[in-house]
């Protein structure tokens, strides 16, 4: 039973062997060049304002290095979607089709062993080549994980590694995703017993579910932590941002970016003193902006920074307001990672479980 | 009734893959106006002859014509040929009255009434998904459209060899009336004689990518004879005996022997063989070296 | 033979149709708020300032917008492929694989008829489904492509306070390979490649499976090929020269791998924010890259000397330096998309033949 197969999914062994190589290539020409660049770029040693040196790196990374950089994020995505379609999606519906499965539920093996070890030997062949190229990329791109951590997510276009785009293609993650996408693509087969249909709907699925799980399960996974405090406006200088055709005062810059680096944040509002949200505020990357400042804060031709007992500074503090910041710390990376994992593992196995009962209900001649 | 044109016509026609000749050598003249059995073991090239026919392969050597055209060499020599595949494929998504509108889209002889009295003698539901039909209705929706389109030629491989004999047999008959009917050509290919023993009139036998053995039934089976006398070696015997296959006893010789000219030789008993008995000789012939000595006892 | 297309092309119209429903609700739905904030930050008919304005209104685009953004481009690569991969690679493939094409070709319709008609008919489906997808797309994003153009790359925004200034999230200008290709009259060129590249595959190789994985493969490639190799030159690029500046350029200490040496690189902006540029190198006098640095601007082991900078300045400022660019120009945008879509509408027209050729020549049993 093992050998068969084998012997059925050794073109698509083959081509995923052919795949990693290039990979593994590519990475190896490439990486060290990277790793380079970021030891002498002083990153390493630096322990506060690293950000300088950050931008350093980043801006010395060549055309090619991002390139890579962000197709190796496509590459993660896409590796589980394509198995789920092109390894998981034929495993039984194929048969089905071409008629095959008469022979094979014939031999002297049960459908269901017949089954269980076709998912097995594929679904570890997936996972393997999931790990294997999150090892691959993981590794290449760790230089550039640890600048944009010291950068405090400050460099555009590189975010730390517990938000979402990055989060999904790092780690162990992909494993779970390749697991599940596989398993997706068996059950849409076995249901919808043709092999076409079965990949659209796979590719659908799985797509709805990857867009799902970041935004409405992940931060759940672990208790987020949670803090508010009141905003101080007395000691530290409030930011404009000021329309630079009209002179007008465009927003006023209520607070400063979460400080927290390399962590995901979930949600930072301002918050009045009942509870309520505090209306007209937008979260951009330099902070919590209120774009309808109140009139003692806008200013006329003469230019910014009235004075006097009803100046911007008190309107602002009478107002009470405090910032509600509910994040992931960046230690919750690995923790995220092996949950996540494990719950993707879990509906893998739970989807195998259909699989095989499905077949067990011989309802395919 | 019958055309000057022969129905096809192949000379010296063959096709390699590779180093393997799956048809080699072929020279037939099919006569127009029969129905025409096309009998061979499994692998002979009845398949492959069938598709050069039609036009779903080219020839590697050799030229075939078909109603005196080439094979599929436009509309309208595709409107005057029918083709039936093995296994009679039918699109599985589509429903028995979306075949039938395939076929009056498609043809401009398309005879509409035809199809649907025929769909409706064989008692299939029109909005049936054709991949959930049985072998057998397949078999006869395939046989619809290919005979609703009002071909002159209608060509067969192998329609009956997974039906059930009951299904087979509504088949032949379908067939048959068809071609009363709408004075049709047929070319029907099988590995069983005894299907095309019931409704060829003319019998082209193949073993082995090359052409036996073809002629009339009447013909075949009046020339060939199973001659029974003393032990006597095959080379003893007069040139116009053609020895398809010989076994030996201790005492009595038995030959299956080709002659166009009546027996006479009073030591011989001359029996009637078979046209089964033919196809196989002629199979045994085909081995070559690997005679069977058939113990009579 | 219309009917018959259409009547095999049923299930995959409806997917086509759905899915162009779905982005039309979504993007429609999002729009109006954008439009909204374009038109408050004054972009529309901007004077003075432009780039100010844009980096003002791009900083604070929401963050379902943002993903919009980049899905909406991520949508448009994908859909060419798909189609390629659902629409072209079983088209016929799978009637050979199934037997079908016996009905089919034995009609009183010429092979080549069929060929042509299913290319054609189908084929315009996916030019046409891709296109109202790029116009949805291109439509959803005009404000923030021409809030791109005016501010393009790493968005500046300029803070009173706090830490000094940040960078927004990362909006590229329409000209760049990543935006180009999801924008305008190219993805109807790439649809309609990917679609006669999957059906040129799948009568080669006859079976459905395998024509999906190499399409896909196959097209993935020249994706990364095109844009690289062959756009920069379709229509002949700008050039522009300008004197280096040494008090305004960027230094940075580089370490040549493997090399105790290391070098201060020089590098010159670029100021236009709505051009690809393609080349941005410094040259000497001659007109030859400047390849050997002089001895003011290398360091050893010990490291890059800060008080040396000024030396460096000085030597580089002597040999007279101009920075010399390669770019495109903004006004090229639709020549190019037009030169490019051509180019793709004609590999697909041949591949078409290909196919007819094919076909004709009689290959399947």
């Amino acid at each position: 039973m093992i050998w068969l197969a084998w012997r059925q999914f050794r073109t698509q062994a083959i081509t995923a062997a052919v795949a990693l190589a290039v990979v593994a290539i590519v990475a190896a020409a490439t990486g060290p060049g990277i790793a380079s660049a970021y030891t002498s770029s002083g990153l390493p040693g630096c322990h506060t304002s690293c950000a300088t040196d950050a931008s350093n790196f980043f801006v010395g990374l060549n055309r090619l290095d991002l390139l890579l950089y962000f197709g190796s994020f496509l590459l993660m995505y896409l590796a589980p979607a394509l198995m789920g379609i092109f390894w998981g999606a034929p495993l039984i519906a194929r048969e089905v089709e071409t008629g095959t499965h008469r022979i094979a539920w014939n031999q002297t093996v049960t459908r269901t062993r017949w089954i269980l070890v076709k998912l097995a030997l594929v679904g570890l062949a997936a996972v393997a080549t999931a790990g294997l190229l999150s090892l691959i990329v993981t590794w290449w791109a760790n230089p550039i994980s640890h600048a944009a951590l010291s950068s405090g997510g400050q460099v555009s276009g590189f975010v730390p590694r517990l938000d979402p785009p990055v989060f999904d293609a790092r780690g162990v993650a992909p494993l779970g995703y390749a697991a599940f996408a596989f398993a997706l693509g068996v059950t849409a087969g076995v249901l919808l017993r043709r092999t076409l249909p079965a990949m659209a709907v796979t590719l659908v699925a799985f797509a709805v579910i990857q867009v799902l799980v970041p935004n409405l399960v992940r931060p759940h996974l672990l208790p987020p932590t949670h803090v508010t405090e009141p905003l101080n406006f007395q000691h530290r200088p409030i930011g404009a941002n000021v329309n630079a055709a009209t002179g007008q005062l465009a927003g006023l810059q209520l607070a400063g970016p979460v400080a927290k680096p390399g962590a995901w944040v979930l949600s930072d509002v301002i918050v009045t003193p009942s509870g309520a949200k505090l209306p007209n505020v937008t979260i951009t990357p330099s902070g919590a902006e209120l774009t309808v400042p109140p009139k003692a804060c806008t200013f006329g031709a003469a230019g910014p920074g009235p004075t006097g007992p009803h100046d911007c500074r008190s309107v602002l503090a009478a107002m009470h307001l405090r910032q509600s910041v509910t994040w992931q710390p960046a230690s919750r990376f690995w923790p995220l990672q092996y949950i996540e994992t494990g719950i993707y593992l879990v509906l893998a196995a739970g989807l195998g479980w259909v699989c095989a009962a499905q077949l067990g209900r011989r309802r395919t001649a | 009734m019958t055309n000057a044109t022969a129905a096809i016509e192949a000379r010296g026609l063959g096709k390699r893959y590779g180093r393997r000749w799956a048809l080699a050598d072929c020279t037939l003249s099919i006569p127009a106006g029969q129905v025409v059995g096309l009998v061979g073991p499994n692998g002979a090239g009845k398949t492959t002859l069938i598709s050069l026919a039609t036009g779903m392969l080219a020839p590697t050597t050799g030229t075939v014509e078909v109603l005196g055209g080439a094979p599929a060499s436009g509309p309208d020599q595709l409107a005057r040929v029918g083709y039936v595949a093995q296994d009679t494929p039918t699109y599985a998504g589509l429903s028995v009255a979306d075949h039938l509108r395939l076929g009056a889209r498609l043809n401009p002889r398309w005879d509409a009434a035809l199809a649907r009295d025929r769909i409706g003698q064989l008692g299939l539901d029109l909005k049936q998904k054709a991949g959930k039909l049985s072998g057998g209705q397949r078999a006869q929706l395939a046989l619809t459209l290919a005979l609703a389109k009002q071909p002159e030629l209608l060509i067969l491989d192998e329609p009956i060899a997974s039906l059930d004999p009951r299904a087979r047999r509504e088949f032949l008959q379908v067939l048959m009336n068809a071609v009363a009917e709408q004075e049709l050509s047929v070319v029907i290919s099988s590995h069983q004689v005894a299907d095309l023993e019931r409704v060829s009139d003319y019998l082209i036998v193949l073993v082995d990518s090359r052409v036996r053995v073809d002629g009339t039934v009447e013909n075949l089976l009046a020339t060939h004879h199973l001659l029974t006398g003393p032990r006597r070696e095959a080379g003893s015997l007069p040139a116009s005996l053609q020895v398809i296959t010989e076994s030996h006893t201790g005492r009595q010789s038995t030959f299956l022997v080709r002659s166009s000219e009546p027996i006479v030789d009073p030591a011989w008993t001359a029996e009637e063989v078979s046209l089964e008995d033919l196809v196989l000789a002629y199979l045994g012939h085909a081995a070559g070296s690997q005679n069977q000595m058939l113990e009579v006892n | 033979m219309i009917w018959l297309t259409w009547r095999q092309f049923r299930p995959q119209t409806i997917t086509a149709a759905i899915a162009l429903a779905a982005t039309a609700i979504v993007l429609a739905a999002t729009r109006p708020g954008l439009i909204a904030s374009y038109t408050h930050a004054g972009l529309p008919a901007c004077h003075a300032h432009c780039a100010a304005i844009a980096s003002l209104f791009i900083d604070g685009v929401g963050s379902f917008d943002h993903i919009l953004y980049f899905g909406s481009i991520a949508l448009m690569y994908l859909a060419p492929a798909l189609i390629g991969l659902f629409w072209g690679a079983p088209l016929i493939a799978r009637e050979v694989e199934t037997g079908t094409h016996r009905i089919a070709w034995n009609q009183s319709v010429t092979s080549t008829r069929w060929t042509l008609a299913k290319l054609g008919l189908v084929g315009l489906a996916a030019v046409a489904t891709a296109g109202l997808l790029s116009l949805m797309v291109t439509w959803w994003a005009s404000p923030i492509d021409h809030a791109a153009s005016l501010a393009g790359g790493s968005v500046q925004v300029a803070a009173g306070g706090g830490d000094g200034v940040h960078s927004s999230w990362y909006v590229l200008d329409r000209l760049e390979p990543v935006v180009f290709a999801a924008r305008g009259v190219a993805p109807l060129g790439y649809a309609a490649f990917a679609f006669a590249l999957g059906v040129t595959v799948g009568v080669l190789l006859r079976r459905t499976l395998p024509a999906m994985a190499v399409t896909l493969v196959a097209f993935a490639v020249i994706q990364v090929l095109v844009p690289n190799l062959v756009r920069p030159h379709l229509v002949p690029p700008a050039h522009v020269t300008a004197p280096l500046n040494v008090q305004t350029a960027s230094f940075q200490p580089a370490e040549t791998v493997g090399s105790a040496v290391g070098e201060i690189r020089v590098t010159q902006n670029f100021t236009k924010p709505d051009a690809w540029v393609l080349s941005n190198i410094i040259i000497t006098p001659s007109g030859a890259g400047l390849t050997v640095p002089p001895q003011a601007c290398t360091f050893g082991a010990a490291g890059p000397d800060p008080a040396g900078l000024g030396d460096c300045k000085s030597a580089l400022a002597a040999m007279h330096l101009r920075q010399y660019v390669t770019y495109q120009p903004a006004s090229r945008f639709w020549p190019l998309q037009w030169a490019e879509t051509g180019i793709y509408l004609v590999l697909a027209a041949g591949l078409g033949w290909v196919c007819v050729w094919q076909v004709r020549r009689r290959r399947a049993p």
